[in-house]
Parts: structure tokens; sequence; C-alpha cells
């Protein structure tokens, strides 16, 4: 073969591995952008429920009752409702747990949906739900307590966006 | 009940509640793959004007790996992340092609390398790893075997001083002989002590991080609880001097200070740990000749003294004129020099590749390393359990650090250690070390990764599943959280539609914007 052929290849062959690596960190870049809860995708999904929300406002309301497979996942995130469950303070600190419309079970146990290794934590702590377009805090008999605002947490109560809950030495708060 | 599912845009449900495809995993795979067969037709094509020797074997292999891996991965840990198999493969083809052209080149310097055999080791490899994700079903139950896999990691590092199966070679006692195979126990040690300390520190770090006096703005840790650390201290130092292995010394305690600092947030232990190893290197440096010889070449590597002695920096040294040989773009596969260096298909596989490929090839196989340790403490960073944090935390550490001390050591950076270069180097127990770590990696990544409510570890609801069926999908897209049916169900709720949530956030990118 030619010395051409050979430098053409020569040079390919590097091509072919950045074209890799380039690659590569595209994946990594688009998980990023969508961790962070602001991926183009996910901006058109919202686009969407909120146009399939908008257009049968009149009908909507009554409308909600018997739809129990749209209402659910609109309701819970819809336009400002929060996707991610974040922890913002303890040893677990930097974890985000993606909301669905189930609920979240906080604790010390290992089958729960946030596993607390933390010695002031009960094993079934506390959990945090979806009801009718809203999160709930509740907790569950817990020996240490749930705190929100340096209150004790007692029986359910609503649980807004961005209010930190303490439980043992961890705090979590649910993000837009 | 029917009614609503026509209103729902099918795409959208199908979209959230299928597991990833894996298409950005699939297609960084061929291109990984033909990375590695270009690699070695171009060697032949150099070499011989033809296609090399063992070259559908090699090409075969590496497919065929890489097919069952990404296939395993997909049916056993579907949310895993798509970028490190791939990493993995692609460093995997270039070294093999990389020992295949020292073999073909049929020089003296060749003697010993054997791509067939590595192929067969990374085979069992991918073997391995392949097991360990079908039957690991969840990393934290690796947690219970914390204590064992102490007690696995000083016996596997004590084996090769046993006589009769401990055997001495080029200087270091670190292999056992079983059979026709020579292993090197202390690769799988480094595995089994990340679990090890990744359970021992996940239990004791609040007295670590908690207790002790302040000094100077720097919160020490208490004498008592220095222990631990001065008995790893202390058995790497041991395996220093008892196995003449600088290198895994290196590693072990460069692995137990990195997760003391990922455990406990303390800035105090990094500096601990480097005071104790920087004295503990001076006194070895003093005290044992091999460890001051290493020393001496590195700082007068081109005395020529040095460069003629025996074992002294002849072998770095000619690492470094075949990385000058190979300059910005490398002299091509094939056409360099590499084989003059000894061990140029294991520990200077390094500079054999940078002749060859040049800056720009190895910049992209750093960067390479670079994104498969950051998709490890990323894994590391999402994990919602302590143990799987500092698992995945060890795990990338150890591979970051490898790379450095090998890296820094034949580009003259550090002293010279011989630890292999991670999936590239030659050697059977690294290899099958290296996809054991992989193994554990994709495992840990999937439960980080895994939506909360995937049948994968949420039982399916039995009662209320009927009503909520969506035509045309099967029954599973209904799930609870175990330990949670009577929480869930009585609020009379419908319980999931696991239709439109965030958690498709974590789903398979699609493809588009991969192939462009």
């Amino acid at each position: 073969m030619s010395e051409l052929t050979f430098t053409l290849l020569r040079l390919g062959y590097l091509v072919l591995l950045w074209v890799f690596v380039l690659t590569a960190i595209g994946v990594l870049r688009r998980d990023l952008s969508t961790r962070a809860g602001g991926g183009a995708k996910e901006r058109r999904r919202h686009r969407d429920a909120e146009r399939a929300a908008a257009a049968p406002v009149p009908a909507a309301a009554p409308a909600s009752a018997p739809t129990p497979v749209a209402a659910p996942q609109s309701a819970p995130r819809g336009a400002t409702g929060p996707t991610r469950l974040v922890v913002v303070a303890g040893p677990l600190q930097g974890t985000s747990l993606p909301l669905t419309n189930s609920s979240i079970l906080i604790g010390r146990s290992p089958g729960s949906t946030l596993v607390l290794d933390d010695d002031y934590s009960s094993s079934r702590h506390a959990r945090i739900f979806p009801q009718g377009g809203q999160w709930f805090l509740e907790d569950l008999g817990s020996t240490n307590g749930t705190f929100v605002n340096d209150q004790r947490v007692t029986g359910v109560v609503p649980l807004p966006p961005g209010v930190g809950v303490q439980i043992g030495r961890s705090v979590v708060e649910l993000q837009g | 009940m029917s009614a609503p599912v026509q209103t729902l845009n099918p795409d959208r449900v199908e979209g959230a509640t299928r597991r990833p495809m894996r298409l950005a995993e699939l297609w960084l795979l061929v291109l990984a793959v033909a990375a590695g067969i270009g690699a070695f037709a171009l060697v032949g094509l150099a070499l011989h004007d033809s296609l090399p020797h063992h070259f559908w074997f090699e090409s075969l292999s590496l497919a065929a790996l890489a097919l069952v891996a990404h296939v395993v991965v997909r049916i056993k840990a579907p949310y895993a992340d798509q970028t490190i198999l791939p990493a993995v493969v692609l460093l995997n083809g270039v070294g093999l092609a990389m020992i295949l052209r020292i073999q073909e080149s049929g020089t003296r310097g060749a003697a010993g390398a054997d791509v067939v055999r590595n192929t067969q080791w990374s085979a069992l490899g991918v073997v391995l790893a392949c097991l360990v994700i079908w039957f690991l079903k969840d990393h934290r139950s690796l947690r219970k075997l914390t204590y064992t896999a102490m007690i696995a990691s000083l016996v596997l590092l004590a084996l090769p001083l046993l006589p009769g199966i401990g055997r001495s070679i080029n200087g270091a006692r670190i292999w056992i002989h079983l059979g026709a195979f020579s292993v090197q126990p202390a690769e799988f040690a480094k595995i089994t002590l990340v679990i090890f300390f990744a359970g021992y520190l996940v239990t004791n770090r609040d007295t670590l991080a908690l207790a002790g006096p302040k000094v100077l703005g720097l919160q020490l840790p208490r004498i008592r609880d220095l222990g631990p650390i001065i008995l790893v201290w202390a058995a790497s130092l041991a395996v220093l001097v008892l196995q003449s292995d600088l290198g895994t010394s290196l590693l072990l305690f460069g692995i137990f200070v990195a997760m003391l600092y990922l455990a406990t947030q303390r800035f105090s232990w990094v500096l601990i740990g480097l005071v104790l190893f920087a004295g503990g290197a001076w006194v070895a440096s003093q005290m044992f000749a091999h460890v001051g010889w290493r020393v001496n070449a590195w700082l007068n590597a081109f005395d020529p003294a040095v460069f003629n002695a025996r074992g002294g920096s002849g072998q770095l040294v000619g690492g470094l004129f075949g990385m000058a040989n190979g300059g910005l773009f490398g002299t091509g596969w094939g056409q360099g020099f590499p084989y003059l260096v000894p061990f140029s298909f294991s520990d200077f596989i390094y500079t054999s590749l940078a002749e060859e490929l040049g800056l720009t090839g190895m910049l992209a196989i750093l960067t390479v390393y670079l994104v498969f340790v950051e998709r490890g403490l990323r894994t590391a960073l999402t994990v919602r359990d302590g143990f799987g944090k500092l698992l995945a935390g060890g795990l990338a550490f150890l591979i970051a650090l490898q790379v450095f001390v090998i890296v820094g050591g034949v580009t003259r950076l550090l002293p010279l250690t011989g630890v292999t270069v991670p999936f590239m180097a030659q050697g059977g127990t690294s290899m099958l070390a290296s996809w054991l770590l992989i193994a554990l990696l994709l495992r840990i990544s999937d439960a980080a990764r895994r939506p909360s409510y995937d049948p994968g570890i949420a039982q399916i609801a039995a009662t209320p599943v009927a009503e909520h069926v969506i035509p045309g999908r099967d029954n599973t897209g209904v799930i609870v959280i175990p330990g949670e049916n009577g929480l869930n169900s009585h609020d009379g709720e419908p319980l999931t539609d696991p239709g439109d949530t965030s958690t498709t956030d974590v789903l398979a990118p699609v493809p588009s914007g991969v192939g462009q």
C-alpha cells in the first residue's frame, strides 16, 4: 500500500477514537441535562402536559374524577409540581430520587425507597406521598421524630416544595 | 375506565413504561468494537500487507464478548450506565491490538506477548462479569460480607508468601502457581478490600468523622480511631517489604485514604494519609535496595551510569524515546518500534500505544478512562445507600489511581511501580479482576438509576391491577413498593400509572443525537 493510504488510515484511526470519545461525552452531557430537570425532552414533555391540560379546560374539572389513568400523571407534577426528592444534608447529601406517583418510604430498612444509614432514623421512619395534586408527609411513628421547620410532625401534613424535612441527621426536600 | 385511555398519547405511555433500550450503549459498543477490529487489521496491513494471524479469531471474539455483555446488561441491569461497558470494550480491544502488534513483530522483545491467551482471559473475565450481574441482585447484599471480605483480602495478600505455591517473578513475590496458571491474588484483594472498606466505613464513619480535637482549624481524629488506618498502613508496608510490590502497596493505601475521605468528608484524613505514606516511602527507599533503585532511576533517568545499569532506567527511557518518536499523531499501527522496550505489552503498553497513536490517540484513551471514572463517581453520587456510595466511589477511585500510578510511572512523573494498565495490559488476573470490578459498578449503577417503581425491585400489586390495565400493555405496569401495600392502597387512589413521570430521565437516551 502507498504511503498516502497509510497516512490516511493512521489519521482515520485517530478520528475514530475521538468519535468514540465525543459520542460518549455526548451521552454524558444529555444525562447531566436531563438530571438537572431542564433537558429539551423534558421541556417538550412539560409543554405537552400543559397543552393537554389547557385544551379540555371547560370539561376538565368534572373529567378529572373519571380519568384515573390520565389524572395522576399530570396531577402531582403538572407544570409547577416538584419532580424529585433531594437529600440536601446528611451522609447521603446530593442523592436525588425522581418522583413517581407512588409514595416514598424513608427509613433504615433496606426495603425503603430512600435508605438512610443513620442511627437516629427508625427503620420505617416517614413517608412522602402524593394525593390530589399535592405531596404530603407522614411520620410513621418514628422514635426520634420528623421535623419540618423545627416542629415535630404528627400525623399527615402537606409538604410544599423547597421545605426541608429533618429525619435523623438528614434533610430532604421536594424540588421542582 | 377505557375512555380516557384513548386520550393518552400512546407514545408517552410506551416511552415511560418500557425498559431502557440501551441504544446509546449499543451504538458506542459498535464504535468500540470497530476501533478494536480496525486496529487488528491495521497492524496486519502495516506489518505484512495482509490481515494478521488470528485476525478473525480476535475480531469475532471481541464482537461476541461485547454482544454477550450488552445482552446480559440489558436483561439484568437495564438501567445501568450506558458508557461504562463501551469504554471498557474499547480499552480492551485497543490493548489486545497492541499485544497482537508486539507479538507479530516477532522480535526478542515480543517474547511473552500472547494475544490469544490474553483474549481467552478477557473472555473469562466477561463471563465472570456476566455471572456477577446475573446472580448478584442487589449490591447491598455485599455489605453482609464486610468481614468475610476483610479475611479474604488478607488471605489473598498473604498467599504468595506461602512456600510451595508462592512464586517470585522479576523480583516481586506476588504470584501463586496453580497448575498451569500463575495468578496474582493481590488483584482480587483490591476489590475485596474496597468491599471491606465500604462496609466498615459506612458503619463507623460517625466516630471517625465527629470525634476528636480541633487543631489549627483541622478536625483531627481521636488517637484510638487511628487504629484501622494504622493497620492498613502496616499491611501495605508489609506487602512492600515482604513481596517487594511497590505498586500494590501504594494502591491499597491510596484506596483506603480516599475512601476514608469519601466517608467522613474530613480533609485531615488525607493529610494524615499523605504524611504516613511519605514517611513510609522515604524509609522504604532508604532501607530497601529495590525501592532505592526505582527512585534513583526516576530522578536520574538520563544519567548514563543509571541508564546502562541492570535494572536501571533503560526501560523507562526507552519508553520515553518511544513516545517522542510517536509525537503528536503517532507512527501509525505497526510502524513504530515499541518492542524495543522490555514489557512493552504489559507494564509499558502505554508508551507502546503512545508511540503508534501519538499524543492525540493517548489523550483519547485517557479521556476514555476519565469518562469511566466520572461514571463511577456519578454512580456513587446518585445511588441511594451509603454502602453503595462508598463501594462505587472506591472502585472508581481504584481505577483512577491505578491509571495515574502506571501512566505517571512510565511518563516519569512518579517513580515507576509495577501495576497493570487496567483493561489494556497483558495479564490474566488483572483482566479478570477488572471485569469483576465492571460488573460491580454496573450493578450499583443500575440500582442508582433505576426508578423506584420498576418491577425489578418493586412487587407487582396483585389486586388493583385489573382495573388499571391499559390495553395492549402487559400488566406489570402497576407496581407497589414492597412493604407499602397497606399504605398505598388504603386511600383508594389509583395506585400508579407509570405513565409520564419524571423517571423517564433515567431511561435510555433516545438514539437521536448519538448517531448524528
